[in-house]
């Protein structure tokens, strides 16, 4: 289990108060969507992906980056437990969804670039390595149920 | 994952931008690189790590160094490194997993010092070159 220190915990809780999850959720999931292009294949449905400029202005894109960080913000308040705040989700990936565990580690990465594109002063070399412990912890967590 | 025209102008125009800072970045990208990826600092056990350290700073520098050449040699990235690919595979014999967590500080780096210039699509073409740099690196190896 990943234990967090009492410094990391404030550190993340305190950027998590600040962040806009619709517009950064959204800016999240369509640079994975650009930077990453083959992560489109779990996106058949969602129309128009031809372009970057496609991508970041889609609809669905930004409702599904906004889903996908609320469930994030459920990490941060669950920090400790994460294995079993994420089991439910992590069998949906695998069984229903198939989705490569690999993929959640580029998105935690994708979330410390836009984090640090938001809050330049506030991203400290300390406080990215408590958000990437907390993306590393939530990749695991996610592949934790795959069989 | 080839590097497009378009891809290599915007890497260009970007590494005009960062001027003489580029050793600047690349210094804080190597705090950012032991600071968030603990283990990168194995390699490093002979250096002082504290923040502003001398070594880091020089270290930075070389790095820079290493990344403006490849700027400037964005169509033979092997030839222009292979060199350093020499030097990393077997005489420092760093894993190559450690190229990542620098590529990706830098990323982190430059999108803190510009955040308006690091759109998606710049993002996605330094994130190719990175991804270039670090497959040149990792060429001598086994």
């Amino acid at each position: 289990m990943v234990h967090f220190t009492a410094e990391e915990k404030v550190a993340v809780v305190s950027l998590w108060a600040r962040v806009n999850v619709e517009l950064v959720g959204g800016e999240v999931l369509g640079r994975l969507l650009v930077v990453y292009p083959w992560t489109q294949r779990f996106f058949d449905s969602f129309g128009n992906l031809s372009s970057e400029s496609a991508i970041m202005g889609n609809p669905k894109v930004k409702a599904h980056g906004k889903k996908v960080l609320t469930s994030f913000g459920n990490a941060v308040k669950h920090m400790d437990d994460l294995k079993d705040t994420f089991a439910e989700l992590s069998e949906l990936h695998c069984d229903k969804l198939h989705v490569d565990p690999e993929n959640f580690k580029l998105l935690g990465n994708m979330i410390s670039i836009v984090l640090a594109t938001h809050f330049s002063k506030e991203f400290t070399p300390h406080m990215q390595a408590a958000w990437q412990k907390l993306t590393a912890a939530v990749a695991n967590a996610l592949a934790h149920k795959y069989h | 994952m080839v590097l497009s025209a378009a891809d290599r102008a915007a890497v260009r125009a970007l590494w005009r931008k960062l001027g003489s800072n580029v050793g600047i970045y690349a210094t804080e990208a190597l705090e950012r690189t032991f600071t968030a990826f603990p283990t990168t600092k194995t390699y490093f056990a002979h250096f002082d790590l504290s923040p502003g350290s001398a070594q880091v700073k020089a270290h930075g520098k070389k790095v820079a160094d290493a990344l403006t050449t490849a700027v400037a040699h964005m169509d033979d990235l092997p030839g222009a490194l292979s060199a350093l690919s020499d030097l990393h595979a077997h005489q420092l014999r760093v894993d190559p997993v450690n190229f990542k967590f620098l590529g990706h500080c830098l990323l982190v780096t430059l999108a803190r010092h510009y955040p308006g210039d690091f759109g998606p699509a710049m993002h996605a073409s330094l994130d190719k070159f990175l991804s270039h740099v670090i497959s040149a690196l990792a060429s001598s190896y086994g």
